[in-house]
């Protein structure tokens, strides 16, 4: 392998190689986040919608949520991006040992939160008899966590392949930006994961 | 495949090959079948979205001659109200998604980073991903023609209920919600390789303030479809989740709202006429000023124009429901919004006006497409501005008034534009032009054709023509219109028919053109015929806006400033890309899963004869996830692959330089 002039020296922040220094992966992931956007959007706007027009006899959301476990899978969602958040800096300072640590604690907390996530499904389907088909409270709650839920999981085989190429010598420190790529992905789906936590949780405890 | 896996050829003599995976070995055919799969040279694909967009169009128009045999006289039976209902969703469909998108998608690949001064677009390997998505949502869209339950029948707007289960049962609006999200996917990835490319890989010099108008407006159109694609691609999936597994999204009676649908397909359908409309009002805004030979007037204020165009788009969706009973506030905001819109489109017809005012106008074809187009697409305009006022709408809501209209601004506007620029890159891509007899004369078949078959429709319309209605009765007063708008379309056809075969003998033996035929001014009209992979020798320097017009004034300067960097830059090499296979293996993962999602019957087996419900279900989940798996494969392997590329040294033997540490993609 030859070694590039300036693979020595990589500033995470400054890419000379592109017109305004931004690093192309870093530009096409925020573009791409802006477009995840509208797609969280549109489905917390139907949500929403529906949860001010409800049919005759609709599933109240109070009786089959349980706050108190939600709310410790979001703490733990959260944790997970300050986790991250330690990855991208310790791979930005060439510390790979110290990035490794971080991420397999942030895979760790992302694999609670599916965990929760699969627990409260099954709970509701199987104790409060919510379905995907029998409410329109079901419908969206389940189409919208369930979505979130699919962007953690993606992130979570993101994190897991990074992080077993990091043994294998393929993710080096040259890699910091495919990190950082990575972690604004994770961050992104954490304040998602925010607001549908306000929107669609804390709302209904309100008043 | 073994032509495709020539291992070492890249690699300097002295270097050996690392060793790694088979599969990970790029392919490096030039030329033949694989070189087209595995390409990701912006200009290939370029040519890959132009072939597949003209074929649809040709599909498209057939389908549109069908619909005007069915209404050339009142009780006419040519079709059927069913066969009726697949013409016009799917010549809609057709026209929109795979034919004036990819069109324009054609020239965002083929000359966007041509005018910018790039060697290829951010991510060559993603822009053939978004090709080759692209292609498996077309297929998924017309494979229905094929099938027993037929073409999607449920208009292009697809609105619920009459698109839910219990109104149309059958496959056909499942392969249309697959296809159409599909198709969103390859947009929103080949727009976010474009903005990436336009923001991050411009020449040294090339200012944001210094982008040819093209290139501006493929940037706001990539903003425009980043952002506005989602929504309908929800609003898919909701329908796609209550036809497949019985969820309410749209089900009335537990409490869904079919108005729901219409905000959704709407917030996405108004930025959508906007996706189709900017590209042409670029390319426009490229012909004018080189035939014109003067600079663009105004070119900030066009620029501007193009980006509020761009937000305004955004908050006019409401003007499509009208009728929907919205409330007086929310109507008469979104009218304020819609006659809001009409000013920068205005400030633009009176830009290109000033560009023509007093130039030395040379009537060469692509001029006389592009005067055409402000023409028509004025008048296109005109009948919009007419729908703003909300009571005028309620009376021409539904009526082919609105077909004409949007005809005049698909047509005239974006479908002139686009006629405009192959005519007038065509000698940039193939080196040589179209006679200019033959040329006019499509131009002057298809510019009556158009008039004679839309202009009828404003008075067929006010008259209380509805749209999408299969036939008529001969006493409504219809009959001359109709028949009038008939002959005007096989006019119609005959021009694009004319244009089309022209352009095909052109291409064997036509006029060979030199380096630059038209003058023009624009950094793509730099580089020789055909276009080398790798654009430019050198990269250029942008000192003025018309760059290349600056260059052929000030040739010393550049002369000198060139053999300087051709100098520093032999060092190291042009870096130029791999190819790869696994975008389009990939792709065709996401085609198996998307036709076995839309396709497969539950109640019918898919091999055998009748099978248990259950087991059908299986059948399909599996066909779904063995294409699921390959899709798996092909984004894993792309990525293991790694954006690896080679040097190229233009000066000397063209050896090869391996290089793994490029840290740009």
């Amino acid at each position: 392998m030859s070694t590039h002039a300036h693979a020595a020296a990589i500033d995470p922040h400054d890419d000379p190689t592109t017109t305004t220094g931004i690093p192309n992966k870093k530009l096409i992931m925020w573009t791409f986040l802006a477009s995840d956007c509208m797609f969280f959007g549109c489905l917390i706007s139907t949500h929403l919608i529906y949860r001010l027009h409800p049919a005759p006899g609709a599933l109240v959301a109070k009786n089959v949520f349980s706050i108190e476990l939600t709310s410790f899978s979001t703490f733990i969602l959260l944790m997970s991006s300050l986790m991250m958040a330690l990855a991208v800096d310790a791979i930005q300072k060439g510390n790979l040992k110290s990035m490794r640590g971080a991420l397999a604690t942030t895979i760790f907390f992302g694999l609670i939160f599916l965990g929760c996530q699969v627990y409260e499904f099954s709970h509701f389907v199987s104790e409060k008899h919510m379905t995907i088909t029998n409410s329109m409270l079901g419908t969206t709650f389940f189409t919208l966590t369930g979505t979130h839920g699919l962007h953690v999981l993606i992130g979570v085989i993101w994190l897991t392949s990074m992080l077993i190429y990091s043994y294998t010598g393929r993710l080096t420190e040259k890699n910091a930006i495919d990190v950082e790529m990575m972690g604004l992905y994770w961050h992104f789906v954490d304040i998602v994961w925010i607001v549908i936590f306000t929107a669609v949780y804390l709302l209904e405890y309100v008043s | 495949m073994a032509d495709a896996i020539a291992k070492p050829s890249l690699l300097t003599k002295d270097e050996p090959a690392q060793p790694k995976a088979l599969v990970l070995y790029r392919p490096t055919a030039k030329t033949g079948l694989i070189s087209w799969l595995t390409t990701v040279d912006h200009k290939r694909i370029g040519f890959l979205y132009g072939i597949s967009a003209l074929f649809f169009f040709l599909v498209g128009g057939l389908e549109a001659l069908f619909i005007r045999i069915q209404l050339f006289r009142p009780n006419n039976t040519f079709l059927t109200a069913q066969q009726y209902n697949e013409m016009f969703t799917m010549h809609a469909t057709t026209m929109i998604f795979l034919a004036i998108m990819p069109l324009s998608a054609a020239f965002f690949n083929f000359i966007m980073p041509l005018q910018i001064g790039a060697r290829d677009v951010a991510f060559p390997r993603l822009n053939a991903f978004s090709y080759w998505v692209f292609l498996a949502g077309a297929i998924i869209l017309n494979v229905g023609w094929f099938m027993k339950d037929g073409a999607p029948n449920g208009g292009w707007f697809g609105y619920t209920p009459l698109t839910t289960s219990t109104y149309i049962p059958g496959h056909s609006i499942d392969l249309w919600v697959m296809g159409l999200q599909l198709l969103g996917v390859a947009s929103i990835a080949a727009s976010l390789n474009f903005i990436v490319t336009i923001i991050n890989l411009r020449a040294p010099g090339m200012t944001m303030m210094r982008l040819p108008v093209f290139t501006w407006m493929t940037l706001v159109t990539a903003f425009l479809i980043v952002l506005a694609f989602p929504a309908i691609t929800i609003a898919l999936v909701e329908l796609m989740m209550d036809r497949l597994f019985g969820t309410n999204f749209f089900e009335v009676s537990n409490g869904g709202m079919p108005t729901l649908w219409i905000h959704l397909f709407w917030v996405f359908g108004h930025p959508e006429v906007y996706i189709l409309i900017l590209p042409g009002m670029g390319i426009i805004s490229e012909i004018l000023p080189t035939f014109a030979r003067k600079p663009l007037f105004g070119y900030p204020i066009v620029v501007f124009s193009g980006a509020c165009i761009g937000f305004l788009g955004f908050g006019v969706w409401s003007h499509h429901m009208f009728t929907t009973g919205l409330g007086t506030v929310a109507t008469a905001a979104f009218a304020v919004t819609t006659m809001a819109i009409a000013v920068p489109t205005g400030v633009k017809i009176f830009n290109w006006i000033g560009t023509i005012w007093g130039g030395h106008l040379r009537m060469r074809t692509p001029m006389m497409f592009a005067l055409g187009f402000i023409w028509l697409f004025m008048i296109g305009g005109f009948s919009g501005i007419m729908h703003a006022a909300a009571p005028a709408d309620a009376e021409q809501h539904n009526s082919y008034f609105v077909v004409a209209h949007f005809h005049y601004v698909l047509i005239g506007g974006s479908l002139f534009a686009l006629l405009a620029g192959i005519h007038y890159w065509f000698p940039l891509m193939f080196g040589r032009k179209v006679s200019e007899f033959w040329g006019k004369l499509s131009f002057w078949t298809i510019f009556v054709g158009f008039n004679v078959t839309f202009f009828p429709m404003h008075f067929l319309g006010l008259d209380g023509m509805p749209r999408r209605t299969f036939t008529y009765d001969p006493n409504m007063g219809w009959n001359d219109g109709n028949r009038v708008a008939t002959i005007g379309a096989f006019i119609l056809g005959i021009g694009v028919a004319i244009y089309f075969i022209v352009m095909i003998i052109t291409y064997f033996k036509g006029e060979k053109t030199a380096l630059d035929p038209w003058d023009a001014r624009t950094l793509e009209w730099g580089i020789p015929t055909p276009c080398p992979e790798y654009n430019f020798r050198v990269t250029p320097t942008v000192h003025a806006r018309d760059n290349w017009w600056y260059e052929k004034h000030h040739q010393e300067q550049i002369a000198k400033e060139n053999a300087e960097h051709e100098k520093a830059e032999s060092e190291h090499g042009i870096h130029m890309p791999f190819q790869s296979i696994y975008p389009f293996v990939a792709a065709v993962g996401i085609l198996i899963s998307g036709l076995s999602i839309g396709a497969i019957d539950p109640n019918i087996g898919f091999f055998s004869g009748a099978a248990a419900p259950h087991d059908v279900i299986g059948r399909k989940l599996g066909i779904v996830l063995i294409g699921f798996v390959i899709f798996l494969i092909g984004v894993y392997l792309w990525a293991l692959e790694g954006n690896e590329g080679y040097h190229l040294h233009l000066d000397g033997d063209h050896g090869h330089d391996h290089d793994d540490h490029h840290h740009h993609s």
